[in-house]
């Protein structure tokens, strides 16, 4: 078990520096901050002056090598826009981000997994058609026009949710909470779903899907043969083995409903890393867009290792192999 | 715990959101980037720190000077180098210290520092002195009778309460540092900073000693700024009643706007021409008759009907209508001409047409791409083959004045008024310090030589007779083909009284309910 998560952490750094060095490859090409920087009045000497001074007329490999020394003593540097230390503002805006990925990931799993059941064991029902249906749009919208579509009826038509913003929240230490107040609730609503719903399309489909693959099963018919009520067979027996799957791949999703927060933030002007990423780009605030990415890249990392440790936890079978092999 | 704590934070949420009819809601698509009042010079920070900041001077929202935290100023009769200032008596900051002539000096200073984005409109500045209490003398090198448009946006500082904070110069981007005045103020204005949280809200509150308390309206008692990047999400928020006015209306939305119950739509040209630039120096646009053609084939008016629904103010000169150098005749455009432009092409001999790149911001003016597509299309007509490159403006901003640009669009503001504030960065042959907006290839040493005669020519006939010739060569050149000046929508509730200031800078001393 030991060596599993070790031979993971390696391969994590590893990845981490790629994705470094992905990002810098990429910066080369959103722009030159220079120009936000100092103004539309700027001579074209101050322009020189100022990126000999950022460092942004060496190459791109000597960069990159000052951001991962500088980031491996922690050191973002400061944001050109605001000029506020990166980590300091990254940590800010976490919170943000972070209960909005956790209620819509919540929504997602509680709902995708129930729907996901229903339309697997009455599937001929006409509900069942209707929520599938239905979930064909959660897949076939982009995100940004679902959210519009929802501030549209509820904000405005409807009047009964914000359509923007995080609502009052309360202050826990450095972490800001917009889960203890009313209008912070009702802030998180709309982003949730907007956010949750392609995830909820997902998992539902997936728990179906694994739900009839496993109701057709000789030990389900056996389990039947034993005369087993159809809400035992069901739930005790057929949902733990089609929720492995299930799990890995919400696991998974967790990072990128954080990485696809990005469109979710914008629409709902909600105050993230996503809005921070969107508007670093506008500004070419690179040591806020490496943080980000750093932070994304690290998150996945992080995700993937720890649904592969519930994996072993899960399934018997995994974890018996590892200790043989290790044997 | 967890009910118990929920009723307490609601009992605090009712407690703390007071439903003053005075709160006023405010929206636009993009934050101030930092408080600290010198750092940056761009329009949305400098639209916040007015409400918090005063300048010497300040222009109303109809555009024109007017007094701020000086109550008069002229060049002295024996030194036309010396603009003298007097200064408002009585004039405190928000932390109780009085406004006096140390603070002006101090600030116009800190405004010509390393790190100030400002420094640039003061390099005429040769010395501040303090005369006494409430006199300051600015010596500049050479008379510059103009200096005064350059104050608007010159914030003043306490320096008192900038030496206690050590906030004696804008944060240095480039040295990495970061300090005290970028999230917090102590200015002269009608509001006060509450709170401030970037990118998500700002709140303000009036300041009950602003000294501007008996001359303007000064009815709003607290001011909510939220920035809403998208657009359809800041309409939402104006329709949805959950703002009270928002900047940066879209075009396609202002009827919805207009025919919703309770709200309005207030309009003003905007100090902003949009235009395209094209290489003079190589290549077919090198030929006059092919800039000529090109200029004739634009069909203004249909781009401001289909592109711009009539939100926008056709023009034939790269100079917003409230610049002085200004005239009727300089702003008429040319008639659309097909024919005509054809005839030239083929004089020029590219009756065959070419091909050529059009470079164009997409996040940077209103409908940007738009124009740019309907260019295409138009110059497709006479035979000009136009590819478009189209991106954000980090990347787009570099393109267009690095010279590598054939064909590209641009869009100018006018902070100063004045025409020299144009020539010097678009007409001026591009030098070190100069002419850093020219990357036409145009070059002419009479006219760098006029443009720079306008800063210290004090004789204001003669001045405006050589702006006047300085025009009559750019329009000749034709390295510009203007296309409109941008025209602004705010949308807010009914119940408001406010023009729309031609900077797009909304004072909100000025807002009266009705």
């Amino acid at each position: 078990m030991l060596s599993i998560i070790l031979k993971r952490l390696t391969q994590s750094v590893v990845v981490l520096f790629l994705v470094a060095l992905i990002s810098f490859l990429i910066f080369r090409y959103v722009g030159n901050p220079v120009d936000n920087l100092l103004g539309q009045e700027a001579t074209v000497q101050q322009r020189a002056a100022l990126e000999e001074a950022l460092g942004l007329n060496q190459p791109i490999y000597e960069q990159y090598f000052d951001f991962v020394w500088s980031a491996l003593h922690f050191d973002f540097g400061n944001s050109y826009r605001g000029a506020l230390p990166v980590a300091e503002l990254i940590s800010s805006r976490l919170p943000a981000t972070l209960e909005l990925a956790f209620m819509s990931a919540l929504f997602a799993i509680i709902i995708g997994i129930i729907t996901g059941v229903y339309t697997a064991i009455r599937r001929n029902s006409f509900l069942s058609k209707f929520i599938l249906s239905i979930s064909l749009i959660g897949v076939s919208l982009p995100t940004f026009l679902i959210g519009v579509l929802l501030i549209w009826l509820f904000a405005v038509e409807l009047k009964w949710l914000p359509s923007f913003g995080r609502g009052e929240t309360i202050q826990l230490g450095w972490w800001s909470t917009g889960l203890l107040t009313l209008s912070g609730l009702k802030s998180l609503i709309l982003p949730s779903i907007t956010l949750g719903l392609y995830q909820l399309t997902l998992i539902m489909r997936l728990t179906r899907s694994e739900m009839l693959e496993v109701l057709d099963q000789d030990y389900v018919r056996f389990v039947r043969a034993l005369g087993l009520s159809n809400k035992q067979v069901h739930f005790r027996h057929a949902l733990p083995n089609t929720l492995i799957p299930v799990i890995t791949i919400a696991g998974l999703q967790l990072g990128s409903i954080v990485a696809f927060a990005i469109v979710t933030e914008t629409v709902f002007q909600w105050p993230g890393v996503g809005l921070l990423f969107i508007n670093s780009v506008y500004f070419v605030d690179i040591p806020v867009m490496s943080a980000y990415l750093l932070l994304v890249g690290g998150l996945f990392v992080i995700i993937n290792l720890i649904v592969d440790l519930l994996y072993l936890i899960i399934d018997p079978r995994i974890r018996d192999n590892q200790l043989i092999g290790k044997a | 715990m967890i009910k118990k704590l929920l009723t307490m934070a609601s009992a605090v949420v009712m407690i703390t959101t007071p439903t003053f009819s005075e709160t006023i809601r405010w929206a636009r698509a993009g934050d101030s980037i930092t408080l600290d009042p010198h750092a940056q010079n761009e329009g949305p920070t400098h639209a916040l720190a007015h409400q918090m900041y005063d300048p010497l001077l300040q222009r109303d929202m109809a555009g024109a000077i007017i007094p701020a935290l000086a109550t008069s100023w002229k060049a002295l009769d024996n030194n036309p180098n010396v603009w003298r200032f007097k200064l408002r008596q009585g004039v405190k900051f928000h932390d109780g210290a009085d406004f006096t002539s140390e603070d002006v000096v101090f600030s116009l200073n800190r405004a010509m520092a390393d790190g100030s984005e400002m420094k640039e409109l003061l390099s005429s500045i040769k010395d501040i002195r303090a005369v006494d209490t409430h006199t300051v003398d600015l010596e500049t090198h050479g008379a510059n009778p103009l200096l005064v448009n350059n104050l608007t946006n010159m914030f003043i500082m306490d320096k008192g309460w900038s030496e206690a904070n050590n906030v004696l110069t804008p944060h240095d981007v480039a040295k990495g540092e970061t300090n005290f005045a970028t999230m917090n103020t102590n200015g002269t204005g009608a509001f006060i900073l509450v709170s401030r949280s970037v990118d998500e809200k700002t709140v303000l509150k009036s300041n009950p000693n602003y000294w501007g308390n008996n001359l303007y309206p000064t009815e709003v008692s607290k001011i909510i700024y939220t920035p809403i990047q998208s657009a359809a999400t800041r309409v939402a928020a104006l329709l949805s009643g959950q703002v009270d006015i928002i900047q940066d209306v879209p075009v396609q939305d202002l009827d919805r706007v207009r025919e919703t119950n309770g709200l309005k739509v207030a309009t003003a040209a905007q100090n902003r021409v949009i235009f395209f630039g094209l290489d003079t120096a190589e290549g077919p646009t090198s030929n006059l008759k092919v800039r000529q053609a090109m200029n004739i084939a634009i069909n203004r008016e249909a781009i401001k009907k289909v592109v711009m629904r009539g939100q926008s103010d056709p023009t034939g000169v790269i100079m917003p209508p409230f610049v002085n150098g200004w005239t009727e005749k300089l702003n008429a455009y040319p008639k659309y001409d097909l024919e005509e432009a054809k005839k030239l092409m083929s004089e020029a001999g590219y009756e065959d047409g070419f091909s050529i790149t059009l470079n164009c911001p997409n996040d940077r003016y209103i409908n940007d791409e738009a124009i740019c597509q309907s260019a295409v299309g138009m110059m497709g007509q006479i035979g000009i083959d136009v590819t478009l490159d189209a991106k954000p403006k980090a990347q787009h901003f570099p393109i267009a004045k690095g010279g590598e640009a054939d064909f590209y669009m641009l869009g100018w503001g006018v902070p100063t008024f004045d025409s020299h504030y144009i020539f010097n960065y678009l007409v001026h042959t591009q030098t070190d310090k100069r002419g850093s907006w020219n990357p036409t290839g145009f070059s002419n040493s009479a006219v760098d030589a006029m443009i720079v005669s306008l800063e210290s020519e004090t004789d204001l006939g003669a001045r405006d007779g050589t702006i006047a010739k300085i025009w009559g060569t750019v329009q000749d050149a034709q390295m510009y083909l203007p296309i409109h000046n941008q025209v602004l929508n705010w949308g807010m509730s009914k119940n408001i009284k406010f023009d729309v200031q031609p900077e797009d800078k909304p004072h909100f001393q000025f807002l009266s309910f009705e």
